[in-house]
């Protein structure tokens, strides 16, 4: 299946990514390439086949259910979370203006 | 006397520990070929000032009597992809300018605690997604290696860790730190003539490795012996609670128990691996490798592993959809780049700021992973794609019936040049064609150097194995190397 530039300018946008006419233009090729090329798939029989969950099957642990179980992970670090952000404010991160 | 930089890990630390040298005079040699290197771009940032602190810790333990731990005055290249405390990691894209970790890797930890120091942070492909380090932010890491031809065209190093084997093999460090999601570790070993091991999935904590696709990334150590990565891979793995699929099990004593002695193994040889025009050169490398093994005492069986062809383009599935969820944090929010067009709003500022920040593949990547995720699409693409990532696991899992390890070309080429498939995504996706099943499985697999083909340029073997048995893929690795005696070396031009 092929997908047009429409199609493509739709998925740019649902990713959040800038595209204008010219990056559109040469990725439009590009993705029906590649999509043309995944498509192969289609000549598998996977019929009663399970798609793989988890490559190690292993149980998923929990951690216990404690404040700072891990320290590393752990509440109590705002200036270490704020320290590389773009625009931090007053402790929080900075975004342009959301409500009018 | 040997050059210091010529030394591999254990030659470096059992030198130290015996007094032969010291810890800062063997950081200071390599600080000082890191220096004299810049031709190659391996490094985007260079810490010669961390390798001499951790140079002299363990000197001084030494002095003062102190066990010394596996990797003691060693110092290596850091693969960008891991966070570094207090030390920029851009895992080589434009959208972690400046980012600066406020903690340490899991695996970067468990390095500088067995006495390691850092080199610096080594190029890659951006996120790890590429086959020759041309994506990298950061400009094309170049090979060491040349073509006999005397024509110098500037080969690609492989990748994604493309700064790991040109430092590695370069002489810049003694081993590097590798990521592995679809050959990563594996391809740019063999276009370099060093080692790469990667592990079972799990080994190796993820914790702190900026992610590409969460169900593949694994790390292991690039470095120019078997019984060197057997050692620094003792270093990084083992249990960590922060990674939810990290292996609780015990690390073995991989290097103290490596045996070249195969007899009674039995080796398989894929037959689906032997592809119709397959370069002559790696097929005769690969019959060379088969030789060596029974040699070496091992029994060698034919295997069918049919869901072969089908791996590429389940990996090129299931890696843009991961790496599509996992990207979507760079939001020019809480770290790297913000683009802040005027009056834009915030949905404006998202896409500005990933529109400048990510490089073509990586965009690329990401388009095609939210195409396969999306509303309508989900099930055609993503789980078809899956159930055949079942499929190729029971391909293994059924051949592992019948032989212990699996013996493959690395690669379907030797180095290529640079800009020779970068305008080609599929051409260039198509030299992870034997690496990327043994990923998909999850499986350990490693290359080791075979010898050099027609062009002067390395060759590598790689060996695949069952799942937990990283011992069972280095023995076998160990009893090639013992029998290629590979002793070339790029010829020294940067």
């Amino acid at each position: 299946m092929s997908v047009d530039r429409k199609t493509v300018a739709k998925i740019a946008s649902l990713a959040r990514i800038e595209m204008d006419g010219d990056a559109l233009d040469r990725m439009v090729p590009e993705f029906n390439n590649i999509l043309a090329w995944v498509e192969q798939l289609g000549e598998v029989d996977t019929s009663g086949v399970e798609p793989m969950t988890a490559v190690i099957p292993q149980a998923l642990r929990l951690r216990d259910d404690v404040v700072d179980a891990d320290p590393l992970t752990g509440g109590g670090i705002r200036d270490k979370v704020l320290a590389n952000a773009p625009a931090p404010e007053h402790g929080f991160f900075g975004v342009p203006k959301v409500i009018e | 006397m040997t050059q210091l930089t010529d030394l591999g890990v254990k030659a470096i630390r059992d030198g130290v520990a015996a007094g032969e040298f010291s810890a800062r005079e063997v950081a200071e040699a390599f600080n000082a070929n890191v220096a004299a290197a810049k031709d190659l771009n391996a490094f985007i940032v260079a810490t010669p000032e961390k390798a001499l602190e951790a140079a002299a810790k363990v000197d001084a333990d030494r002095a003062a009597g102190e066990p010394l731990a596996s990797m003691a005055g060693v110092p290596i290249g850091m693969k960008d992809l891991f966070a570094t405390k207090g030390v920029q990691t851009t895992a080589a894209s434009h959208i972690l300018d400046h980012f600066i970790p406020e903690y340490e890797s899991a695996v970067s930890q468990k390095l500088w605690d067995a006495g390691a120091g850092m080199l610096g942070k080594l190029n890659m492909d951006q996120f790890a997604m590429g086959s020759s380090n041309e994506t990298s932010f950061y400009g094309n890491v170049i090979s060491p290696w040349r073509r006999k031809d005397g024509g110098n065209a500037p080969l690609a190093p492989g990748g994604s860790s493309g700064g790991s084997s040109t430092a590695v093999s370069a002489r810049l460090c003694p081993a590097a730190t590798g990521t592995d999601t679809g050959g990563s570790i594996r391809q740019p070993a063999a276009f370099t003539g060093i080692c790469g091991i990667k592990p079972t999935y799990g080994r190796c904590s993820r914790w702190g490795i900026v992610a590409f696709a969460s169900s593949l990334d694994q790390a292991g150590p690039m470095a120019r012996s078997v019984e060197d990565c057997a050692i620094m891979l003792g270093a990084m793995a083992g249990f960590d609670p922060k990674d939810s699929t990290s292996l609780d099990m015990p690390v073995p004593d991989w290097a103290g128990a490596l045996n070249a002695d195969l007899r009674g193994k039995r080796v398989g040889i894929p037959r689906e691996y032997r592809m119709d025009g397959m370069d002559a050169e790696i097929a005769a490398s690969w019959d060379q490798g088969v030789a060596w093994l029974k040699d070496a005492g091992a029994e060698v069986v034919d295997i069918s592993l049919p869901h072969t062809k089908y791996a590429l383009p389940a990996y090129y599935i299931v890696a843009p959809a991961e790496a599509s969820s996992n990207l979507a944090r760079y939001d020019g929010v809480r770290y790297g780049l913000r683009e802040m067009p005027e009056r834009a709003n915030l949905q404006e500022m998202y896409a500005a700021t990933r529109a400048a920040g990510f490089g073509d593949e990586v965009k690329r990547r990401i388009l095609i992973g939210t195409y396969v995720l999306s509303a309508g699409f989900y099930d055609a693409y993503y789980t078809q794609a899956m159930k055949v990532r079942t499929l190729i696991q029971r391909d293994f899992a059924a051949a592992f019936e019948r032989c212990d390890v699996i013996l493959a070309p690395t690669a379907p080429s030797a180095a290529f040049a640079l800009g020779e498939k970068s305008d080609d995504p599929i051409a260039m996706y198509l030299n992870d064609v034997f690496a990327v099943p043994a990923s998909l499985a999850g499986l350990p697999a490693m290359s080791v150097p075979a010898g050099l083909n027609s062009e002067g340029l390395p060759l590598g073997l790689q060996i695949i194995g069952k799942t937990f048995d990283e011992q069972g893929v280095l023995d076998a690795g160990l009893a090639i190397e013992q029998r290629a005696g590979f002793a070339a070396r790029p010829e020294r031009w940067w």
